[in-house]
């Protein structure tokens, strides 16, 4: 197999500059950090969902000879520092003070010598807990009855967070009123999480002399987690630095502001020590961000022909004990309002209401585009199920709704204006690549002998690239990103961004967008990243927004220094700068393209003594902040194969093809790795993965003995191919493609399995599909796991 | 208590505490950190490395258990500055995206191959079934792992791994 290339100068295949040192295990992670003095941090956590403390005893952990500090709610107290803000505009607490509101939750922090002796001192911390009733089922927060959880906050009478709703209902209704066929179906996307394989932490550094707080921490958001450090601790901002060296992968876990990470920094205030906190595995799952958990309860309208007239969903979003959601300010739902999906609808609405329960924060993680992953489930979902009533083919009934090329830049009945899309050509794609008809006549000659086959199809349009500004901010902060562009008189150059990989390979396709756009080699450009102190402040890495907005920067702070060096280049030639022309790599004079000079010859003409015209400046750098004028809109086709053992009912994905149209594409390799991992969460969501509660709220997905994630047998070799169809408004038509297949790919399974189980007269089962669960519904139970 | 052992190659004698793991013998006491923690229950593989050729998982071996046997680690997979064929596979077919499981990947790797150096695709599942990854999807690494048994004497593209 061919493995060696010509490396590009710009887009194409290439290796990864970042994977030399990650094959010699010298990547750098935040437990990798090691200071002179430095101490560890230890976090005791409640044992109960749902608790008053009485009291907390830490004498005999201060006893302990190793043990250098033991702080409790009540310390933090005293400096107001025991809640911090959301990012959702709600506060969460540091370490508790009057109540533990989720199995998990922070109650002490221990600073030892070692990281033994921390966890050793919590054994000798003794907490007297008051134990009070607990929700823990979304459907359940909202009753009379249900304790009220947040009794902290003024005004808090029961658990309802938030209603919301997008669309027209009153159009709905008529749409639903004069529609041949409706079908309804409640389900739900029951609570994951993103299990990055390495947890949360931190190490913190406060020197008292300097007054200057440098904090090594897991974060995809560094410049974000600056400002939010500098609002809740008053510390000035130009004294805080964040770090964000190698992420382990984020998923969306690695956004939230954790209270470890303000423990550790008070750790280090208190001791005048460097101090190290990483949670471990258990602690990772039952506290940190988990995703989805939307009880929804959609409908879906049609002609009895199958024209799709107008869709509808209410949900109860459980939004944990706090609400830490990260996304956007006004959009407490995220974009799940994109759940009209790819189709051309006449009506659509939806409502959505948060709740509170005594689970553990979060909602907005794990590749969900800020939710799409449920809207995308929902709609995709419901058309099965509709294709089903109607006695229709899944793919023909999409073919039939798709919304056309021409209809672009269309605007769905929920408000988004979608950027471009070719739907048919990329599900035709897919399906002539899995060979759909085919695969139909073996499904039904299987069928025949009591084999269960099924075939399923998922069609998904995202929505990625936050801001604009002007419509989307995270705690007042517009959704933009910076990008700094220093080109060295030797040509070499460095290109600072404000968004953090997690194994994106930031430091390979950012280079090669500047080796695009002036023709430098990839190679020729460091990528610094993950430094407050030395990158231009932009809001990180997530929802699938490093290439549409920070991509954009990069390519445009590009041009900009292509421009300085045309102004350059015009003074080195002698001649007018209208006269020049660029090809990659050089401006030349028109019609004589043997005169002309290299961006590395004018680079160290704009560093040398070469006079140069009126108000122009030496030197090429150039920096820029970008405002996206709109999300970007990535779509694709995907069709899969799974067979179930009926003796077992556990469900095999034989084959899974995913076509995917991120418009411009930068490294293609890159690309397939994405989608490669999001297909594989989508194996982990439908089969797999789930954190449930018992009723008394204790986690049942605590270790990864208890949640399931997908390795090598459960996985099948990916099927990928693409389509092209550029975003108009992104300088270099790219779209986002790190969510993508996470989005797409669970409803895809999913489909199939119904599919499959179609012979049981099961429409509808809800995830994860284990093979009890497949086994109960096979049976006429399917009930949802929680 | 005082533990010896060779860790690629080198001997290291040490005073530790009975029940430290050897995941964080290597990296706090050694400061090789090239082995990652990622699961405290043998789950996730982050932390494999291997013990007298075959792999282990160094948060469930007791630094004391490993006294007086053979450790390699990542650190150990380049010899002289040339690398195994198995980091250029990694890099080659894009076998890692953040790079933190990687490491254990790769030793896997490494165990399998030299026990047999031609694994079916089935073969190099097997093998690699005990450890997560969360990004890659696994195709990748397969393609990683046949790659290095495809090209048993590579080291011409040292220098273009390196840069």
């Amino acid at each position: 197999m061919a493995t060696t290339e010509e490396r590009p100068i710009g887009f194409g295949r290439m290796r990864r500059k970042e994977d030399a040192r990650f094959i010699r295990g010298q990547g750098r992670y935040v437990d990798d950090v090691n200071l002179p003095g430095m101490l560890h941090g230890a976090i005791l956590r409640s044992p109960v969902a749902h608790a008053r403390i009485v009291s907390i005893d830490t004498s005999a952990a201060l006893a302990h000879p190793k043990v250098r500090a033991v702080i409790t709610g009540k310390d933090l107290e005293a400096q107001n520092l025991a809640w911090m803000p959301t990012l959702s505009y709600d506060t969460q607490a540091v370490l508790a003070t009057d109540k533990v509101r989720f199995q998990g939750q922070e109650v002490a922090f221990v600073v030892a010598e070692d990281r033994y002796s921390a966890r050793d001192a919590l054994e000798l911390i003794d907490v007297e807990y008051d134990t009070l009733p607990a929700v823990v089922n979304a459907r359940r927060a909202l009753d009379p009855d249900a304790p009220v959880i947040r009794d902290d906050k003024e005004d808090q009478a029961d658990n309802h967070i938030f209603d919301w709703e997008s669309g027209d209902r009153a159009a709905t209704d008529a749409a639903f009123a004069a529609a041949d066929v409706v079908v309804e179906q409640d389900m739900l996307y029951p609570r994951s999480h993103p299990a990055p394989m390495e947890t949360c932490g931190a190490v913190a550094d406060f020197e008292k002399v300097s007054g200057k707080l440098t904090l090594w921490c897991t974060t995809q958001a560094p410049h974000a987690h600056r400002t939010v450090y500098a609002l809740v601790a008053g510390l000035p901002e130009h004294k805080i630095r964040v770090i964000s060296p190698d992420i382990g992968g984020g998923f969306g876990n690695k956004v939230p502001v954790y209270p470890g990470y303000v423990c550790a920094v008070v750790g280090s205030i208190v001791t005048g020590k460097p101090v190290k906190w990483m949670e471990d595995r258990s602690e990772n799952l039952m506290s940190t961000g988990f995703a989805r958990d939307y009880v929804m309860r959609g409908g879906i309208a049609a002609t009895r022909d199958g024209r799709i007239t107008a869709i509808k969903v209410d949900v109860i979003a459980d939004h944990g004990a706090f609400n830490a959601t990260a996304q956007p300010t006004k959009y407490p739902a995220g974009f799940f309002n994109v759940f009209t999906g790819s189709y051309d609808l006449e009506a659509a609405h939806c409502k959505v209401t948060g709740v509170y329960t005594n689970t553990a924060p979060g909602g907005v993680a794990y590749a969900c585009s800020f939710r799409v992953t449920e809207a995308v489930y929902l709609v995709e979902r419901m058309v099965d199920c509709l294709a089903d009533e109607l006695g229709i083919d899944p793919a023909a009934l999409r073919l039939r709704n798709l919304i056309k090329p021409e209809q672009f830049p269309y605007a769905c009945k929920t408000g988004w204006v979608y950027d471009s899309g070719d739907y048919e050509t990329t599900l035709r794609k897919a399906m002539e690549r899995i060979g759909y008809d085919e695969l139909r006549r073996e499904q039904a000659e299987k069928r025949k002998h009591g084999e269960l086959m099924g075939i399923g199809v998922g069609f998904f349009t995202e929505a990625v690239g936050a801001g604009p500004r002007k419509h989307m901010d995270i705690l007042g902060l517009g959704m933009n990103d910076g990008a700094t562009l220093r080109v060295h008189p030797t040509g070499k150059a460095q290109l600072g961004i404000s968004v953090q990989t997690q194994g994106q390979g930031h430091e390979t396709t950012f280079a090669q967008i500047v080796a695009e756009e002036l023709g430098i080699p990839p190679e020729d450009i460091d990528v610094v990243h993950g430094d407050t102190d030395t990158t231009p402040y932009g809001l990180g890495t997530y929802g699938s927004r490093s290439t549409p907005v920070s991509g954009a920067a990069t390519a445009l702070v590009a041009r900009k220094v292509r421009d300085r060096a045309r102004i350059i280049a015009s003074a080195m030639l002698e001649v007018s700068a209208d006269d020049l022309e660029w090809e990659k790599g050089r401006w030349f004079v028109k019609g004589d393209p043997d005169q002309g000079a290299t961006i590395q010859e004018i680079a160290m003409a704009a560093h040398g003594s070469i006079e140069l015209p009126d108000g122009v400046e030496g030197g090429l750098d150039a920096e820029t902040v970008y405002d996206p004028p709109n999300l970007t809109f990535p779509f694709g086709a995907y069709i899969c194969v799974v067979d179930i053992d009926p003796g077992t009912a556990e469900v095999k994905v034989r084959r899974f093809v995913a076509v995917d149209d991120c418009g411009t594409r930068i490294n293609p390799m890159i690309i397939e790795g994405q989608v490669h991992g999001g297909l594989t969460d989508g194996i982990g969501m439908a089969l797999m993965e789930l954190i449930a509660f018992d009723e008394d709220g204790n986690c049942l997905g605590g270790s990864l003995m208890d949640y399931l994630i997908p390795t090598a047998l459960e996985c099948p070799d990916w099927e990928t191919d693409f389509t092209v169809t550029p975003s108009p408004h992104h300088p270099i038509g790219a779209k986002g493609i790190g969510e993508s297949a996470t989005v797409g790919s669970p409803p895809t399974i999913v489909n199939a399995i119904c599919d499959a189980l179609a012979p049981y007269g099961v429409r509808h089962m809800d995830m994860p599909c284990t093979p009890a669960r497949v086994w109960e519904a096979m049976r006429g139970n399917a009930e949802p796991p929680q | 208590m005082q533990i010896t052992m060779t860790v690629n190659g080198e001997e290291y004698t040490r005073e530790v505490e009975p029940r430290m793991l050897l995941t964080h013998f290597l990296r706090d006491e050694l400061g090789l950190t090239g082995t990652h923690w990622g699961c405290d229950t043998s789950n996730c593989g982050t932390c494999s490395v291997l013990m007298d050729g075959d792999p282990v998982k160094s948060c469930t071996v007791l630094a004391a258990t490993a006294s007086g046997h053979q450790i390699r680690t990542v650190e150990g997979l380049e010899v002289d500055g040339v690398l195994d064929p198995v980091q250029q596979g990694f890099s080659e077919m894009h076998g890692l995206q953040c790079g933190f499981c990687t490491p254990g990947m790769m030793m896997t790797a490494r165990a399998l191959l030299d026990e047999n150096p031609n694994p079916t695709e089935a073969e190099i599942r097997e093998a690699i079934s005990g450890q997560i990854c969360r990004c890659t999807g696994y195709a990748t690494i397969v393609r990683s792992i046949r790659w290095a048994a495809d090209h048993p004497a590579a080291a011409t593209h040292t220098e273009e791994v390196a840069s």
